[in-house]
């Protein structure tokens, strides 16, 4: 593998496309199996969107990591919006400040092994998530 | 196929695009007078909330509209990620393959037809 982390912008619809390419392409190389993959690209496409939509735009980090014997793929969205006020509205299934189902946030976390999420209102937000193979 | 739309997604669609299909569609549905929509996901790779949002509300337009959707083709992976994901779908009818799809299809037309609903 050429370079073990990188950088990806989230400014247009496009971006999120692009940012789920580049996870499949990640997930792929670490031979994650079908079911894996689809999770990770699929919580990656909700965070990208999240980080566009309520965060106006940010950037998705990813990162190759290693625990003992197993690799994973971690990586991390953040956006230097307005921020959650409300964490445990946020986390609950159905609940959107917007227009969308409300399934992003709770639905991305159910998908992935590690999940974190760190908001401050006025700053911007960051939600961290890793699967391991 | 005269009655039926037939709409095979075979792209990765950035929002906007899967919220131009879903206005292309019910306009096809009203021109053409469709009884039934299929829609063959058998290439996506994934469905995320938005798409599946997008499929839901085809689905409830296209009822409005005097049409029945059918959703064919998803593959395994992409069924087991949806239902963690939290969205079952609901309303969304749902077949195997393009060929089951279009028997549901008829099936849910004469059923209207013959319980003299339309």
């Amino acid at each position: 593998m050429a370079s073990t982390s990188g950088e990806a912008p989230l400014r247009s619809e496009h971006d999120i496309v692009l940012a789920r390419q580049l996870v499949r392409k990640l997930s792929q190389e670490l031979s994650f199996s079908l079911v894996d993959q689809t999770k990770m690209v699929t919580a990656a496409s909700e965070l990208a969107r999240n980080a566009l939509i309520y965060g106006r735009g940010g950037t998705m980090h990813w990162e190759i990591i290693s625990r003992e014997v197993s690799r994973g793929l971690k990586l991390v969205f953040a956006d230097e919006g307005p921020g959650i006020p409300n964490m445990d509205l946020a986390m609950t299934d159905g609940w959107t400040s917007g227009n969308g189902l409300g399934m992003g946030l709770t639905g991305a976390k159910r998908l992935v092994n590690d999940f974190s999420i760190d908001s401050k209102v006025g700053a911007g937000t960051r939600v961290s998530i890793t699967r391991w193979k | 196929m005269g009655e039926f739309l037939l709409v095979t997604i075979q792209v990765d669609m950035h929002d906007q695009l899967a919220l131009k299909l879903q206005d292309d569609l019910s306009n096809a549905v009203q021109k053409n007078a469709s009884r039934g929509v299929l829609i063959d996901i058998s290439t996506l790779e994934m469905v995320d909330s938005f798409i599946g949002r997008m499929v839901a509300d085809i689905s409830g337009m296209s009822r409005i509209l005097g049409a029945e959707t059918v959703l064919v083709g998803m593959q395994p992976a992409v069924a087991i990620t949806l239902v963690e994901l939290g969205l079952a779908l609901p309303g969304v009818s749902t077949a195997l393959n393009v060929e089951r799809g279009m028997a549901l299809l008829r099936r849910k037309i004469d059923g209207v037809d013959a319980d003299g609903i339309n």
